[in-house]
């Protein structure tokens, strides 16, 4: 009797636990969209901040964001992709590919605040590209890359082996082969990856803080070289270093809510996606 | 001919494409380790065992790493306590309890909370937890490791659900069938058989959540006060490593002592993240052998 009871009190409990994270994750959206919707209007999406952020709208921050989150997709997509196609399609066991693999690992547990440091050291000061646009969309390739890397090679690995082994028994050459039987049916696969490591980087701080970011600066960026603000970094600034905290909060508001909209917007259409996919292709 | 020169030429491509990884892991080391081993040259590793961390003063500068390491120690270490219950627990609750439909939603509900960025779950916790634990503890201020810890432990908590549930779910069928023919009950066979037998997948998400704890920089940065002490108690203020790079980099002179005392730090952070994950890797295998 006794044990029967503490059984129905562990499972309570883990359930309790369940829908606990579930209550913060809930009220952590809520709490921002309540606060930050009624701040958002067209003027506060599409105005220059004014008074050192204390007014105006965060336009600089948004096309800052979505500059860096493109750029940085424009660089990691191939290389990342060609990597899984080159560790799924002709990579052999042995000391070369084993260490590539350790190298995509190493890479998805360093810290985003060190990648920091690397582009500062390597892209800001030792390549002269200076706080930048172009450093900052290198410093998070290098920090998306295994993102990338690892769903391309998922969905590269989806394929049926047949559909390799048909093409290369009616004679064509192994990239032929990869090329017109293999991609076109793994490409929507790696694409959600990348979109995911899209949302990564435009939700990052931490990098672009030491290779990009400015403090305030109302004016669009003009090339890669120029500085440009960032949303993450705007919000960190107005909720921190602002000089009258608690008279700009319905601005981190809607800073925050503008940011979550993005970033969990991005991810939503990576998830749509993968739902589509698994509907299109079924073996 | 002419294809069989290409299917070389674009074999040799990826090849060299593959290896951007390593130069980047390489360069990482480089360029990090460049700044920290001119820090060891002048003024000396020495300098960096000490309890005291003050780069600005107007005296003599003191680089002690020690209040760093115990303030991110200290931050983490509370975030793990609270990690491993909640992470397993929700993990156990969705792999074996939920039902189907309740299942396919509570997963991917969680893993948005992956999706959040950091800065804005800091936000969150300055303006709802940091008035809330100073209002519940009757403290002077709520900016205290706790709050960084809390924070830490939703980070780190979809990751250790997310493999632990996969881990759970690869338990074969017969294992539990067995053990229900035996006569055990639905939560003995969890405890006792389905558990254990996913246990290095979860150890594997722990540390991999540890992981990700130890190097998150920005919720950290706005809720733990960034007092650099050297301190045991949850209710002080702590600075933790990444949170002094993030702070410190901005105000500092290129090639200065201070610059390369940040990239110290930078290279200790590195080595603990990288030997976690090597660890975690190992036991990853192990449950996917297994």
């Amino acid at each position: 009797m006794r044990r029967v009871a503490s059984q129905y009190i562990i499972a309570w409990l883990i359930r309790v636990m369940t829908y606990l994270i579930v209550f913060v994750i809930a009220s952590i959206i809520i709490k921002i969209l309540w606060n930050g919707l009624p701040v958002i209007n067209w003027e506060f999406l599409t105005a220059m901040p004014k008074r050192g952020g204390s007014e105006g709208g965060i336009l600089p921050a948004i096309v800052g964001t979505l500059s860096l989150a493109l750029g940085t997709v424009i660089i990691a997509l191939p290389l990342g992709m060609a990597t899984a196609i080159y560790l799924s399609e002709y990579a052999k066991a042995g000391r070369f590919t084993r260490t590539v693999r350790l190298a995509i690992v190493t890479l998805a547990g360093v810290p985003s605040i060190v990648f920091g440091l690397f582009g500062l050291g390597l892209f800001v000061i030792f390549l002269r590209f200076g706080a930048s646009i172009i450093a900052g969309c290198l410093t998070l390739a290098c920090m998306i890359l295994p993102i990338i890397i690892v769903s391309s090679e998922e969905a590269l690995r989806a394929v049926p082996k047949s559909f390799r082994e048909g093409s290369l028994a009616l004679g064509a050459t192994k990239w032929q082969t990869i090329y017109k039987n293999v991609l076109p049916y793994s490409i929507s696969g790696m694409l959600t990856g990348s979109i995911l490591g899209i949302g990564r980087a435009a939700g990052e701080t931490a990098p672009i803080l030491l290779t990009v970011a400015a403090f305030y600066l109302p004016r669009l960026p003009k090339s890669i070289f120029d500085q440009v603000m960032a949303l993450p970094y705007h919000l960190y600034v107005l909720a921190t270093q602002h000089p009258d905290i608690e008279k700009v909060r319905p601005l981190q508001y809607a800073t925050a809510l503008v940011l979550l909209a993005l970033v969990l917007g991005v991810n939503l259409v990576a998830i749509l996606f993968r739902i589509h996919i698994r509907k299109k292709y079924r073996w | 001919m002419k294809a069989a020169w290409k299917e070389k030429a674009i074999r040799l491509m990826l090849l060299a494409t593959a290896s951007t990884s390593i130069l980047i892991v390489i360069g990482i080391f480089v360029f990090v380790g460049k700044e920290a081993g001119q820090f060891a040259i002048k003024p000396g590793l020495k300098e960096l065992i000490s309890s005291r961390w003050m780069p600005v003063s107007f005296q003599k500068e003191s680089f002690g790493l020690l209040p760093l390491i115990t303030g991110s120690l200290l931050v983490t270490a509370l975030a793990t306590i609270l990690t491993i219950p909640f992470g397993i627990g929700a993990a156990v609750y969705i792999s074996e309890l939920a039902r189907p439909t309740e299942r396919e939603i509570l997963k991917p509900f969680i893993e948005i909370l992956a999706g959040i960025p950091s800065v804005v779950i800091g936000f969150f916790g300055l303006v709802v937890l940091v008035p809330l634990i100073k209002s519940s503890f009757g403290l002077w201020t709520g900016l205290t490791a706790l709050a960084g810890a809390v924070l830490l432990a939703l980070m780190a908590i979809p990751t250790v659900v997310s493999i632990s549930e996969d881990a759970i779910r690869s338990v074969p069928a017969s294992y539990k069938a067995a053990s229900l023919a035996l006569g055990a009950s639905k939560m003995q066979t969890i405890w006792k058989v389905t558990v254990p037998a996913a246990l290095p997948g979860i150890v594997a998400a722990i540390m991999l959540g540890i992981g990700r704890v130890i190097g998150e920089t920005m919720a950290v940065m706005m809720v733990t006060g960034n007092a650099a002490i050297i301190t045991a108690s949850p209710f002080d203020s702590v600075r933790t490593m990444t949170a002094t790079i993030a702070a410190e980099m901005g105000e500092v002179a290129f090639g200065s002592i201070h610059y390369r005392a940040l990239f110290c730090v930078g290279i200790v952070l590195l080595l603990a993240t990288f030997g976690l994950n090597i660890i975690a890797q190992k036991f990853l295998k192990k449950y996917r052998m297994g």
